[in-house]
């Protein structure tokens, strides 16, 4: 069996397909073979763009009116494998749907599952995923032993997204059967927290704040540090855990992984945790007051120095050009 | 209301992790704490079944090597009981037998009205394992949770998104997968401590559960490889004695940020 088959599990926000998506796709596409993208939601409106970076065909489930993507759309991919066109391969991102639908269609196909990938080998009928474990330090290459079609789930921005110029992919109805209890979980209000300025997974500019800044209105610091840099602020676990900030704020492993030019990590120690989400960046600032603080490892500028005296002339030096 | 709660026991995230080098997986030898990742599932089970005026939280673990000192900590801030999969053949054992394995164990408990779980394990976080539970025993679920209220036969809950959160609602009996911070959990009392050591812990193997095949056998993966990641060089280091800041205004222009 070669890896002939390629599914991406695609997903849409705002009327446009996420950037893991089209990470996932590019990635995709580069191995030769067929690729499908699978939306578990409208695929009519992004065929077009995910067609151009090498979905072939695009599965739509059409929109869940509310029912939790997992179970839905895990059925719905069941019931395509069982109607004959099964893939030797789908990616996942690394996110809530990504795992979800994964973990179910896992139990319906009887397939292990390799999470947490960073990179990915296909070599004739072998499939080898790469995952970093102990904060990055080691990494872990595994295959695939059993029988297709292999589940694997790679984190956000471990490729580069790239167009390529084919046209948009054949759209095809793949309905969501009869879910009975398993379609139960019902979505009754949306809530959105994200604040004005770029993205954090997105921003040029990185400006995020740990425990050592004492308490929660000193955050406020770091909204200002990151307005001035045109960039997002973000947040170590241990502050979103303690109520600070939200959690679409996070960066680390069970947040956001971000890669920007510029990453500033102030009062943050750098757990593995933390660094896993934020160790791609390419130049990175650390201000913290414990000259051993793991965070100075990776820094290209450490300033061993008390957040609260270096950060409000930084703020003021930046303020005053 | 009963509740259920899957828990790990781990080991202690404050040593360095090692792999075992005839398998290259995590070395999960000698002893075994509660991973704090599920103190925040057993701290919000306790609180729902408080709430409910009426039931018990129990307890599914799988270890390999009949550890129970991470148990007897859940038991000690409220559990009532634990069922304790423990089998050497569960070594190697990938997220989907961990999920049948615990689903069947979960059923040996009996009824319960919510299976909780954490999103991920601190030491192996494949981080699909609720998900596949709900799917093995057939349950709705909820997962990534940061908050949790069970009301008339439903199970109400503010699950984190991307861009926030959402609020989701599922009648009862479900999974739920409870994000860290979801609740505070509590610190066992003396008396929780001692009332512990009596609380009924019933092992039991895979085959018991009638789960077979389980650990390398049940696993179709294999590691082919273990190496180190190339390490980033560490830059310059500054003392501040108050003008460090300009070494960062400096170092920002240099590259034109600003």
């Amino acid at each position: 069996m070669a890896i002939n088959n390629m599914w991406v599990f695609a997903q849409e926000a705002d009327g446009a397909p996420s950037s893991a998506t089209l990470e996932l796709l590019t990635k995709a596409r580069s191995l030769g073979g067929t690729v499908s993208a699978f939306v578990v939601g409208d695929g009519e409106a992004i065929a077009g763009v995910l067609g151009e970076y090498g979905a072939a065909k695009v599965y739509s489930t059409g929109t869940l009116d509310g029912v939790l993507p997992g179970a839905a759309g895990a059925a719905a991919m069941k019931a395509v494998i069982d109607g004959g066109d099964s893939p030797d391969l789908i990616l996942f991102p690394q996110n809530y749907e990504g795992r979800d639908v994964m973990g179910r269609l896992s139990v319906k196909l009887d397939r292990t599952v390799l999470t947490n990938n960073t990179a990915l080998e296909v070599d004739g009928d072998s499939v080898k995923v790469t995952t970093p474990v102990f904060g990055g330090e080691t990494l872990v290459t595994t295959t695939f032993t059993g029988e297709g079609p292999y589940l694997a789930a790679f984190r956000p921005k471990s490729f580069e997204a790239a167009a390529g110029d084919a046209a948009a992919g054949e759209v095809v109805a793949a309905p969501v059967p009869d879910l009975g209890a398993t379609g139960a979980a019902k979505v009754i209000a949306v809530h959105v927290e994200e604040s004005e300025g770029p993205k954090l997974d997105e921003a040029a500019v990185v400006v995020s704040g740990g425990r050592g800044l004492g308490d929660a209105e000193k955050f406020e610091m770091i909204d200002r540090l990151a307005k001035l840099l045109k960039g997002a602020p973000g947040a170590s676990r241990a502050i979103v855990d303690a109520g600070w900030v939200p959690y679409s704020m996070q960066v680390g492993q069970t947040g956001k992984v971000v890669k920007p030019n510029v990453y500033i990590a102030a009062g943050i120690s750098g757990a593995t945790q933390h660094m896993v989400g934020m160790k791609g960046s390419k130049n990175i600032i650390a201000i913290n007051k414990d000259a051993e603080a793991p965070i100075f490892g990776v820094a290209d500028l450490g300033i061993v120095g008390d957040v609260h005296k270096v950060l409000p002339k930084l703020i003021e030096a930046l303020s005053a050009r | 209301m009963n509740v259920i709660v899957c828990v790990k026991q781990i080991p202690d995230p404050a040593m360095p992790g090692e792999l075992d080098q005839s398998t290259n997986t995590l070395k999960r030898e000698g002893k075994l704490i509660l991973d704090e990742s599920d103190s925040y599932g057993v701290e919000m089970a306790l609180q729902l079944v408080d709430a409910a005026g009426e039931g018990e939280v129990g307890l599914v673990s799988m270890a390999p090597n009949g550890e129970v000192s991470g148990l007897r900590t859940a038991l000690a801030m409220g559990a009532a009981k634990a069922v304790l999969v423990s089998d050497p053949e569960l070594a190697g054992s990938d997220a989907l037998t961990t999920a049948k394995v615990l689903a069947a164990a979960a059923q040996r408990l009996g009824d319960a009205d919510l299976i909780i779980a954490g999103t991920e394990s601190s030491d192996g976080y494949t981080g699909t394992v609720p998900e596949q539970m709900a799917e093995v025993l057939g349950l709705p679920s909820i997962t990534f949770a940061k908050s949790v209220a069970v009301e008339g036969g439903k199970v109400k809950v503010a699950r984190q998104t991307e861009a926030g959160y959402d609020e989701v609602e599922c009648p009862t009996p479900a999974v739920v997968s409870v994000t860290a911070g979801v609740v505070e959990p509590r610190y066992p009392s003396f008396k929780g401590i001692m009332a512990a050591k009596s609380k009924p812990v019933e092992e039991v193997t895979a085959a018991d559960l009638g789960v077979t095949p389980v650990g390398w056998a049940g696993a179709d993966q294999q590691i082919v490889e273990v190496a180190q990641a190339p390490a980033r060089e560490a830059g310059e280091i500054v003392e501040d004695e108050g003008e460090a800041h300009l070494k960062i205004v400096e170092f920002l222009e240099g590259l034109k940020v600003i």
